[in-house]
């Protein structure tokens, strides 16, 4: 759908700060999340997971664990069909089959009566193990000679297809130009190599469903998720059934950042509860969440950047090493595609592995892949703006991606917000703001795709002209707000007179995952649609009312109304007015939209960070972070700052202190809160944000989505802050204190 | 499991001592319900001590400050004449964990819990604490350093419980500090932690002092030589020098997800000697 | 094995539960009184989304045992409003967008009121310290800081 008003738009009530309409129940605690909800008779269900990073499953013995008193049933691999195609590997990752690839993998699964029962059925299962070699780092596993995960699994996108196995799952490349012809023509050129940890989304909710399924095979899910209609489609493949047969209901949902857009426990929960004939509740303990669930990748970064004396690009190259656990599809294409999208570029060239390791399946984690080669190209372009001797705003601004540059993934632009950002934050007082000893001040930029998809949505006009809108997108950031918002400003009508649920998949049809910062954008367009259409059955029954034709009626402010003098001299119609007679004019009115939404617009961001480091220990504190990001048009601004924000101090954390620590043995070593360190409240300073306006010509309103491009500028903002405090530079995340220690010791002087 | 509240110590040590299978003392919790949760210990019996009024008092006594075992840091760092006493004991007690574990964490079970990286201990080491114990024999009194024999492990017999700390009255001219290393800004482990103590004659010289290094090795440090820079000294920057380099030399650290050797050697050194002159000052400003 | 029988008192109502020597207060609360607002977000006391008073003294309920609640007061995030009137907190925390999964709110709450009662005029460096034991993942901790300040400026102004 085009931009409405391309020469500018005034709106009522987009661009305001209501309260949100959930609010009330959370602060209450009367939200019900994944966690929250039972069920008479309900079973407790606990999986039993691999203590091995890598182990052939010779066989399961569950006859003691089945005969325990309470346990009322126990599934493993035998209990789930084995799956070719698409969800071969997810069904493989929700239980091991042949083999366990990772500490953590599930291998078989109990319901018992309550919780002390599950855990003495779990010990008595005796799983026979032949135990492997393992691999958990990227760039050993790519040496020949490693050990291999899948003996099926053979390099795509490589000429020719090699013999062997190995666990390079696929090579990418994206770019154009000729990078050789243009490093030769560069006066100056930084090549480095970056390394980056594993790293977890963090969300504070654990996964958690209940699951009934009674003997006629009707199935019901309760689940904390991203994407229902995703999950019910999986779990009906991965059990056998229907997909009419199973109703998945979104609960509130704590935190999915991406890691809740894909099934764990659901399947699991669904085949306990179809053998149990009872309800099962599964909730991961956090170490559970570490150990098995969807962390990111970890990877290796290399990246080559040439420039003339001017400032210039010249060419860049980049060559990305992503692991994405124990099965192929880490984010390494995404981030390939992203790495240069900031830059005006002639001459580029990003290549991506992608490569199996024993750990978790990868999931997505806000703007998957991107952060990760953001880090590495950024840092370089820094450093290159030292070499000149330009400052690296400026370099930014002398290179930046506009309308009409062809990306470096292959679409030209169109009309975006990045020049607006770099041009905010050198206006910023931030930028200018005076450092005091041992600080350090770092910028960056950032890109990402922003999605569109298949989204439903059902307005229904209630008889007293309230309104009542059913989205199929979990909210995940408040975009119920967002969709009153955008309903009430077509329909005229006040803010609290919409009230936004989120339906469960047998009262609507598909939508895709709230995922790719497509919720405000396609599920807003689709309640803009729908109004638009709920406007036009409106009109048609007034003009029913009136005996008049529909195109001589007008909706404003609210009200059908006679279109001009001629059309008649009818007093105006509310929507209550209309509502209220609905049974007489044709019955109940509504309006509909189910789309593809397309025309997402991508978004940039441009990051201000300042670190001050203790020399004598590495200890690092962010003192003042600034983000600027371009909206589009931001519906509910503070609900934008707050993704500013949020996606900032994740990456605050990614670059500081967050990362996976895997032992010898292949076992993760910090699967808590207390050893994955995410920023406290103590950590950190106030996070301004500048929401910054280009309106996206595809979108009514202009907006573009914003929940994931923030996450992708800070890993190198506080990277090059720190290389300018520690005045050395630094090449690896996370950057805690003996890492930069060591760094400042090592270093020579300057 | 079997969760019993004894009114009395001498209950809780009855309790303790006939107890057949494993038994724990349940003060704060803060360590052993999360060992609970994990499956990693499965007690037969559990002793809550807070339901006994002698374990639950900070009291003065003749010869310092008796502070009861079921004490909360909190608690703890509410107490003025504590504070004033002995700053660094309450400092180190009020940087274990975040607000709502101060509500419930103790030093006492801190210091039974025999992590080596225990916040409270160093500073408790410095301060020359006793830990009173009580058993089925009787009562007995032992350095706060003595408590803990190697990681989880304490040199406690079957049925003993410590039932207080005592601190010893605070000299004139005094100062104690604690202060540790972590990553973030709370909420971790201590990489390394240092407990300085020390008292100054009226001509300035530094006539007594104790310094305690933690998460350093197996078990709290008590390091003389790192003491010894400093007495007879005016604690200028070279005593200072001396110190940092005995405290890094007396380390015998290990490689772990906290920290490397080399980087807690090096911090040890730079802790201590922040702590020596934190405690300085304050000794110069006490009576 | 026996349960232990409870008697307690919860946002100021009489309660009476049994529960297994073993269960946490944390899941005496969700599983056996319905009281679902306190949130287990790790069970090892690193998150403060279990966040209740004992007492009056602020504690994760996760590492407190069902038994020993015995004789005390109980006070969850389902006690902080008074019938329909939300606390200034409450309202703040809606009004300056400080939440948006809202899974770690409750503990928020909780914490954020106990903070108050003890200092009714925290700095923003107060406010951060004190609330470093409740995990945000989603917020980045701006806009909670600030609907603390502004639910202090208010509470101060009503007394």
């Amino acid at each position: 759908m085009p931009l409405d008003n391309p020469k500018g738009q005034s709106f009522r009530l987009v661009g305001s700060r209501p309260n949100r309409p959930d609010g009330i129940d959370k602060v209450t605690g009367r939200a019900k999340f994944g966690a929250d909800m039972s069920a008479p008779g309900m079973l407790v269900g606990r999986l039993l997971r691999s203590p091995h990073a890598h182990a052939r499953i010779r066989s399961i013995d569950i006859k003691k664990a089945l005969a325990l008193p309470g346990v009322k049933a126990i599934v493993t691999r035998d209990d789930f069909k084995e799956i070719e195609g698409d969800l071969r590997d997810v069904s493989r990752n929700v239980m091991a089959r042949d083999k366990a690839l990772y500490d953590g993998h599930a291998v078989a699964a109990v319901a018992a009566i309550d919780t002390a029962t599950a855990r003495k059925a779990l010990k008595l299962i005796k799983v026979d193990y032949e135990i492997l070699p393992h691999v958990t780092d990227v760039e050993e596993a790519m040496k020949p000679g490693a050990p291999v995960l899948h003996s099926d699994l053979f390099t795509q996108g490589v000429e020719p297809t090699p013999k062997k196995p190995s666990n390079i799952a696929k090579r990418h490349e994206f770019g154009h130009g000729d990078v050789a012809k243009g490093f030769a023509e560069a006066d100056v050129v930084v090549e480095r190599k970056f390394k980056s940890e594993a790293t977890h989304q963090g969300y504070i909710e654990p996964h958690a469903c209940l699951a009934s399924v009674g003997n006629d095979g009707q199935g019901e899910l309760w689940v904390c998720t991203q994407g229902h209609y995703a999950v019910r489609n999986v779990c009906a493949s991965l059990l056998g059934m229907d997909v009419s047969k199973l109703r998945v209901t979104a609960s509130e949902i704590g935190g999915g950042f991406g890691g809740k857009t894909t099934v764990f426990i659901e399947p699991v929960a669904l085949a306990l509860s179809r053998k149990a004939g009872k309800p099962v509740k599964i909730v991961m303990s956090r170490e559970e969440v570490f150990r098995a669930s969807g962390p990111t990748s970890s990877a290796t970064v290399w990246v080559k950047i040439g420039a003339k004396k001017d400032g210039r690009i010249t060419a860049g190259d980049a060559v990305l090493k992503y692991q994405g656990g124990a099965f192929p599809g880490s984010p390494v294409d995404m981030g390939a595609m992203s790495a240069f999208a900031c830059y005006d570029l002639e001459n580029v060239r990003a290549v991506g592995w992608d490569v199996v390791v024993n750990r978790p399946k990868q999931a997505a984690y806000r703007a998957p892949g991107a952060p990760i080669s953001a880090f590495g190209v950024e840092c370089v372009i820094d450093e290159l703006a030292q070499k000149i001797g330009m400052d690296p705003v400026e370099l930014r601004l002398k290179n930046a991606a506009r309308e009409g540059t062809e990306s470096s993934y292959g679409p030209t632009y169109g009309v975006i917000g990045l020049r607006a950002t770099i041009e905010a934050a050198k206006a910023h007082p931030h930028y200018k703001a005076p450092l005091g000893p041992n600080q350090g001040r770092g910028v960056a930029t950032g890109f990402w795709f922003n999605f569109g998809g298949q989204t439903c949505v059902s307005l229904n006009i209630n008889i007293d002209g309230t309104v009542a809108l059913a989205v199929g997108t979990p909210d995940i950031g408040g975009s119920r707000a967002s969709m009153c918002l955008m309903a009430a400003e077509e329909l005229g009508i006040g803010y609290e007179q919409v009230r936004t649920i989120v339906a469960d998949t047998s009262s609507l049809g598909y939508n895709d995952i709230s995922e790719g910062s497509r919720v405000t954008f396609s599920t807003g367009m689709a309640t803009i649609q729908a109004a638009r259409d709920a406007v036009k059955k409106l009109c048609g029954r007034a003009a029913q009312m009136w005996g008049i034709s529909p195109d001589a009626v007008l909706w404003e402010n609210g009200h059908a109304k006679p279109a001009g003098a001629n059309a008649g001299d009818f007093p105006p119609l509310s929507l209550a007015d209309i509502a209220k007679v609905a049974a007489n004019t044709g019955g109940p009115i509504a309006g509909h939209c189910e789309v593809n939404a397309e025309g997402a617009g991508v978004s940039f961001s441009t990051h201000l960070c300042d670190v001050e480091i203790d020399p004598e220990t590495g200890f690092t504190r962010v003192v003042r972070y600034t983000v600027i990001q371009d909206a589009g048009k931001a519906i509910h601004p503070s609900y934008v700052e707050g993704q500013y924000q949020g996606g900032a101090v994740q990456g605050i954390g990614w670059a500081l202190n967050e990362e996976y620590i895997y032992g010898a043995d292949g076992r993760l070593q910090n699967p808590g809160f207390l050893d994955y360190r995410i920023p406290v409240a103590s950590d950190l300073p106030m996070i301004d944000t500048v929401i910054v306006e280009v309106p996206n010509p595809g979108h009514p309103y202009g907006l573009r989505g914003v929940g994931e491009t923030s996450i992708v500028p800070p890993l190198a903002a506080v990277a090059n802050a720190v290389s300018a405090a520690a005045k050395v530079r630094m090449m690896e995340i996370p950057m805690s204190p003996p890492k930069i220690l060591k760094a400042m010791g090592e270093a020579p002087r300057r | 499991m079997r969760y019993e509240a004894p009114k009395t110590t001498k209950e809780a040590v009855a309790l303790l001592a006939k107890a057949k299978g494993l038994a724990h003392v349940l003060a704060g919790g803060t360590d052993l319900l999360v060992r609970l949760r994990s499956g990693h210990i499965e007690p037969d019996l559990v002793v809550d001590i807070k339901r006994i009024p002698a374990m639950g008092k900070i009291s003065a006594v003749a010869n310092g400050i008796r502070i009861g075992s079921a004490v909360p840091s909190a608690v703890l760092g509410e107490h003025a004449g504590v504070r004033k006493a002995w700053p660094g004991v309450v400092e180190a007690a009020k940087l274990i964990g975040s607000t709502q574990i101060q509500g419930r964490a103790t030093v006492v079970g801190n210091l039974c819990n025999a992590s080596p990286a225990a916040d409270s201990v160093p500073a408790m080491v410095a301060a020359g604490a006793k830990a009173i114990v009580v058993g089925p024999k009787g009562r007995r009194e032992i350095a706060v350093e003595d408590v803990a024999v190697a990681p989880g492990k304490t040199s406690l017999r079957k049925g003993e419980i410590v039932e207080s700390i005592h601190l010893p009255k605070r000299p004139p001219r005094s100062g104690d500090a604690y202060l540790r290393f972590i990553p973030r800004t709370e909420m971790d482990i201590a990489v390394v932690g240092a407990g300085v103590s020390l008292t100054l004659g009226p001509d300035g010289v530094c006539r007594q002092a104790r310094v305690a290094l933690g998460a350093v090795a197996a078990r709290v440090l008590l390091v003389e030589e790192a003491a010894a820079a400093l007495v007879g000294t005016k604690v200028d920057d070279k005593a200072l020098d001396n110190l940092a380099a005995a405290a890094s030399a007396a380390c015998r650290p290990i490689d772990d997800k906290r920290g490397t050797k080399e980087f807690r050697i090096k911090v040890a050194g730079v802790l201590a000697r922040r702590a020596a002159k934190v405690a300085l000052q304050r000794a110069r400003r006490g009576k | 094995m026996s349960k232990v029988h409870v008697s307690t008192t919860i946002n100021g109502d009489a309660v009476e539960y049994l529960c297994a020597a073993e269960e946490t207060l944390l899941d005496v609360l969700r599983d056996r009184l319905g009281l679902t607002g306190s949130k287990e977000g790790c069970g090892t006391g690193d998150c403060g989304a279990c966040s209740v008073t004992l007492d009056g003294r602020l504690v994760c309920s996760c590492l407190v045992l069902g038994a020993e609640a015995e004789g005390r007061q109980v006070r969850t995030v389902e006690g902080i409003a008074k019938g329909d009137q939300l606390h200034p907190l409450q309202r703040k925390f809606i009004e300056h967008a400080a939440l948006q999964c809202g899974v770690c709110t409750p503990g928020f709450l909780v914490a954020s009121k106990a903070l108050l009662e003890k200092n009714p005029n925290p700095t923003e460096h107060e406010i951060r310290f004190w609330l470093a034991g409740n995990l945000c993942r989603c917020t980045g901790y701006d806009k909670i800081v600030r609907a603390v300040v502004s639910a202090a400026a208010e509470m101060r102004e009503s007394r």
